[in-house]
């Protein structure tokens, strides 16, 4: 296996390649054959029905799960059990997670600056600096010195985004950042979102949001039983749907 | 009351009334809690009967018929109780054979001691994490040299001498202290991936906790001896010391253990996601919130501690419950068990009592916390 | 690891920087240096034994005694092995244990039924009895009430005298003893034949409720024949069990069973203590069903009883077996205490005697340990089938 970790990032190396992978939860077959490239700055929404394996798949590129089959580079990287690569796939990758994850006995700021220190090695002062820069683009710089548990789960969702993009990721993974939100509190995170889409960011987003796919995609992908069922850009997506199972899936999210 | 019910009022202006007499104050009080019905009257009389039965004599012999002044037992001639007797011991009781001109070293101890736990419990008293490292490493190594001397200047005090309720909270203390930091590297080795390691921790933690502590006394005082090369000895104390850390360490990884399977999924992942490694994702991330989580836990490992460390009186250490037994069999004292056991249960039971009440505000605090 | 030829297989680690591999070479240092303790300490102490004249192993279990034990359940005398004396202490320890769990179970129901009762007094009384003894050492409980208050009790020849030949005084309880005699067997016989045919009524009762929804009282009929039937059989066949009486002689009692004080206040002492975490235990079990339970029952109509029978109890047990069976094992463990006041339990007897006797510290210990060990390992296998039987039931 040629060692690919030594590649520049340039504009011809895609943000992230999945090539035949495949993962089992022990007999469960959960991800099948899955296939798929990310150029740089692309936007992807990945939809479909629960248990399709679409967590699961957006999980193994940061290596929160371990594929069994196939190949999976991140930036020029091929993700292996070695931990040296791992680690710096981490650094290059940000996630955000559908609980937030916050580290509830550290304040705001300390969430923002703990990875930074202790991952980039970073002082102190410029963490801080940083993190107090992201925490104005998510609109929340007045409650840097209270803990996670005093915000709203909007404001924790803004604040787990502001935490990722302190290590200045080069790809940002959404897993379902809005399905534990109440009702009025999504637009807000959605907001975020757009502007952060905006910059110019690779995204890859698992999400039931179909208006934030319409608006900020560049492609929609949709998975079944472990598969990649079809992948389109929006319009294509949503106005003509190709396969069955897409279409019984809109059918039952666009009712409403 | 009639006219008031016929009054009529447009809606929203209805004032608040005074509730009826028989469900408020005193009155209201005692019908819901004392004679709701005939059951629970016939209930009340019972305990009032009890309390008649239990207390009033016990305050008779405790307080009201009991000697105070006097040094020798002629003093005790009412025929309560005789606290003479503990009056006289009381020194002993707290210092053991501890040298009379040295005891400002045992009271130094105390205060210093009593100090750091304000510190670390007091919640408006910044530093938390500088008290915590203090108490865990500074202050065993201060306490040792002050109490045990040879240097500075001070005289040597050989561990024969330390008893009565200064060993006892030495005992307590070491032991949870040192049993600490191995509790947890067990607690992360049973929750460890690596199937050698889960098992060890296993074996140790259930081997430990499945045996008795008065074994576990045996073993030290009689095996340790026998495990180490033949010249290698420790004094009797510190013998019972490795026995109870190692006995100890078992059921604090337990609790550990608790605390850690607590903390969600979610954490573990956005630390790795974030690209913590293992290490750090623990120091930093895992334990602060599990250790916190545990802390009631602990103290209610420490109360049932404090309470065994009475059990080195059958491998002949003189702890404050010892030096009691021992003072009961002087023979110008015969006769007054009731008095000895009585004041050696009350010191304990303020000790164990504190405790006990402190981890059920913590563990209140918590989970009202946690609801949030 | 990874087969290269295999183009699917995602790419191999390096060796070092391999998390398994690391693991495994983690796992084999770990083990290296905690067997490597194990032969270091292996080798001390057999050189000094070697050094002390002890020869190892369990010969000795064989070899004489020579010493009294002050109370058997099984015949002994010094002329006895070791072996026996640890079969004694085995039984002591049981004995003692299996009157504490019993007196701790009624005492802790009473106390923690007592803790939720609407009446204040009385909850607060109970509150009392379970913050002051479990707030203070058992040893000091078992020394207070066998140094302490033993010597309250009056001399043989004032025994304090209860119905039916029972006797109480410093020298410990006097009970009489039943004496079998021929056809006494019978009654046995005829209690057996009765378990068998209330399980059998309980069954049709099940049935004939299910079939038909009438419901038959079964528990007062179970009680009128475990109960009417054997004393039936008994008058029958002429009272065929006797009763031997302890009778003062001289300066002691004679006859009957005698219960050293040694063991009545230790069972007393453990019983206390254990009740009151019993207490707790029950009243957080009861505690546990939330209200909702209680008001759901009532509102279909069910009365108090069946509500508590049917509803409360079923759940608050689940959450009161696992708890209670690790109270009944502590309190196993702390019979240890035993040698503080010179009951000849185990520890007392084995590790203690026994140990000075042969100085055969390793065995004599390990053999204890494992007494207790295996004890505990029972336990918690019993309450992870128990837990997972209940997780079951509840998807």
């Amino acid at each position: 296996m040629t060692d690919r970790k030594t590649h520049p990032a340039s504009e011809e190396i895609p943000a992230v390649q999945l090539q035949g992978v495949h993962k089992w939860y022990g007999e469960f077959h959960v991800l099948k054959n899955i296939n798929m490239d990310v150029a740089r700055g692309e936007r992807i929404v990945i939809c479909g029905p629960s248990g399709s394996g679409k967590s699961t798949m957006i999980r193994c590129i940061n290596r929160l799960e371990e594929h069994q089959k196939g190949h999976i580079v991140v930036d020029g990287t091929e993700l292996t059990s070695d931990v040296k690569n791992i680690e710096q796939i981490r650094r290059e990758v940000g996630m955000v997670f559908q609980h937030f994850n916050l580290f509830p006995h550290l304040t705001v700021l300390e969430n923002c600056t703990l990875a930074p220190i202790w991952v980039r090695k970073m002082p102190k002062a410029k963490a801080e600096e940083i993190a107090m820069h992201f925490l104005e683009k998510v609109r929340i710089p007045e409650q840097a010195s209270k803990f996670p548990g005093q915000l709203s789960g909007g404001q924790q969702q803004r604040v787990a985004i502001a935490r990722s993009l302190c290590m200045n990721p080069a790809i940002m993974l959404f897993d379902e950042p809005t399905s534990a939100l109440d009702p009025e509190m999504i637009k807000e995170v959605l907001d975020t979102m757009i502007e952060l889409a905006e910059t110019g960011m690779t995204m890859l987003c698992v999400t039931h949001e179909m208006g934030f796919a319409k608006t900020v995609a560049n492609r929609v992908v949709f998975m079944d039983g472990g598969e990649i069922i079809e992948t389109n850009d929006p319009h294509a997506f949503f106005d003509n749907p190709q396969h069955e199972r897409t279409q019984l899936f809109l059918s039952q999210v666009l009712q409403h | 009351m009639s006219e008031m019910m016929q009054e009529k009022y447009a809606p929203g202006t209805h004032p608040d009334w005074e509730p009826p007499a028989t469900e408020v104050g005193v009155i209201g009080w005692m019908r819901e809690n004392l004679f709701s019905n005939w059951r629970n009257s016939a209930l009340t009389l019972l305990g009032v009967y009890l309390v008649y039965l239990i207390f009033v004599p016990l305050i008779d012999w405790a307080i009201v018929n009991a000697d105070w002044a006097g040094d020798t037992r002629d003093a005790c001639t009412s025929g309560g109780a005789c606290w003479v007797f503990v009056k006289v011991r009381f020194n002993q009781f707290m210092y053991g054979f501890y040298p009379a001109e040295e005891y400002w070293r045992v009271n130094a101890t105390a205060v210093l001691f009593a100090l750091m736990i304000l510190w670390l419990t007091v919640p408006r008293i910044p530093l938390k994490r500088v008290a915590g490292v203090l108490t865990l490493f500074v202050f065993p190594i201060a306490a040792y040299f002050l109490l045990g001397g040879g240097v500075f200047g001070l005289s040597e005090v050989e561990t024969t001498r330390w008893g009565g309720l200064t060993l006892t909270l030495i005992l307590a203390v070491v032991g949870i202290v040192a049993a600490f930091p191995l509790g947890i590297i067990l607690a992360l080795g049973r929750r460890s991936e690596m199937p050698i390691v889960r098992a060890l921790s296993v074996a140790y933690i259930e081997l430990w906790r499945g045996v008795p502590l008065i074994t576990v006394l045996f073993m030290s005082s009689v095996m340790l001896p026998l495990f180490l090369p033949e010249g290698v000895n420790f004094d009797k104390l510190l013998r019972a010391l490795i026995g109870i850390i190692l006995f100890q360490a078992s059921y604090i990884a337990e609790v550990v253990r608790g605390g850690l399977q607590a903390i969600p999924k979610g954490q573990y992942e956005a630390a790795d996601a974030l690209g913590l490694s293992y290490g750090k994702k623990m120091v930093l991330i895992i334990l602060p919130q599990a250790l916190k989580l545990v802390i009631p836990g602990i103290v209610n490992t420490f109360n049932e501690l404090f309470k065994d460390t009475t059990l080195v009186l059958i491998i002949g250490l003189l702890d404050l419950l010892a030096i009691i037994k021992a003072a009961l069999e002087d023979s110008n004292w015969l006769g007054y068990s009731i008095e000895g056991y009585v004041f050696a249960g009350a010191v304990f039971w303020i000790f164990c009592f504190g405790m006990s009440r402190y981890s059920r505000a913590l563990e209140r605090k918590l989970h009202t916390g946690h609801k949030r | 690891m990874t087969d290269h030829t295999d183009e699917q297989a995602p790419a191999a680690a390096s060796f070092w920087r391999d998390p398994r591999k690391r693991a495994i070479v983690f796992q084999v240092i770990v083990l290296a240096i905690v067997l490597g303790l194990g032969a270091y300490i292996f080798h001390n102490t057999l050189h000094n034994l070697e050094k002390r004249g002890i020869s190892t192993g369990f010969a000795f279990l064989h070899n004489e005694a020579g010493f009294g034990i002050l109370f058997s359940l099984i015949p002994y005398d010094e002329t006895y092995t070791f072996g026996r004396t640890f079969l004694v202490g085995l039984l002591n320890t049981l004995l003692v244990s299996a009157i504490g769990i019993v007196l701790a179970t009624i005492l802790g129901f009473i106390v923690g039924v007592a803790r939720l009762s609407h009446n204040w007094i009385i909850s607060r009384l109970a509150n009392l009895y379970i913050e002051i003894f479990r707030n203070v050492p058992l040893l000091l409980q078992i020394l207070f009430w066998y140094f302490a208050m033993l010597p309250l009790l009056p001399h043989p020849r004032q025994s304090l005298a209860f119905e039916g030949g029972i006797f109480l005084n410093r020298r410990g309880l006097y009970l009489p003893a039943p004496v079998a005699e021929p056809g006494f067997g019978w009654v046995l016989v005829t209690l057996g034949l009765v378990i068998a045919a209330v399980v059998v009524l309980r069954r049709w009762a099940h049935r004939r409720q299910e079939a038909t929804w009438q419901i038959f009282p079964v528990f007062w009929t179970s009680l009128a024949l475990l109960i009417g039937l054997p004393l039936l059989s008994y008058g029958l066949l002429g009272a065929p069990l006797d009763w031997d009486y302890p009778a003062l002689k001289g300066f002691n009692f004679q006859g009957g069973m005698t219960v050293i004080p040694e063991l009545v206040a230790l069972a007393i002492a453990l019983a206390i203590y254990t009740a009151a975490y019993i207490a707790e235990i029950v009243r957080s079990g009861i505690q546990s069903v939330s209200h909702g339970q209680t008001e759901a029952a009532y509102a279909l109509g069910l009365k108090r009883g069946t509500t508590l029978r049917l509803v409360i109890i079923p759940q608050a047990m689940r959450v009161i077996i696992p708890q209670l069976t690790s109270q009944y094992l502590n309190l196993t463990k702390n019979s240890s205490l035993a040698p503080a006041i010179g009951y000849p339990d185990l520890v007392a007897v084995f590790a203690g005697t026994t140990l000075n006797q042969t100085g055969q510290a390793v065995e004599i210990i390990a053999m204890t340990m494992g007494v207790y060990l295996t004890l505990s390992l029972t336990i918690s296998a019993f309450m992870n089938w128990y837990n997972k039987r209940m997780a079951l039931v509840e998807r």
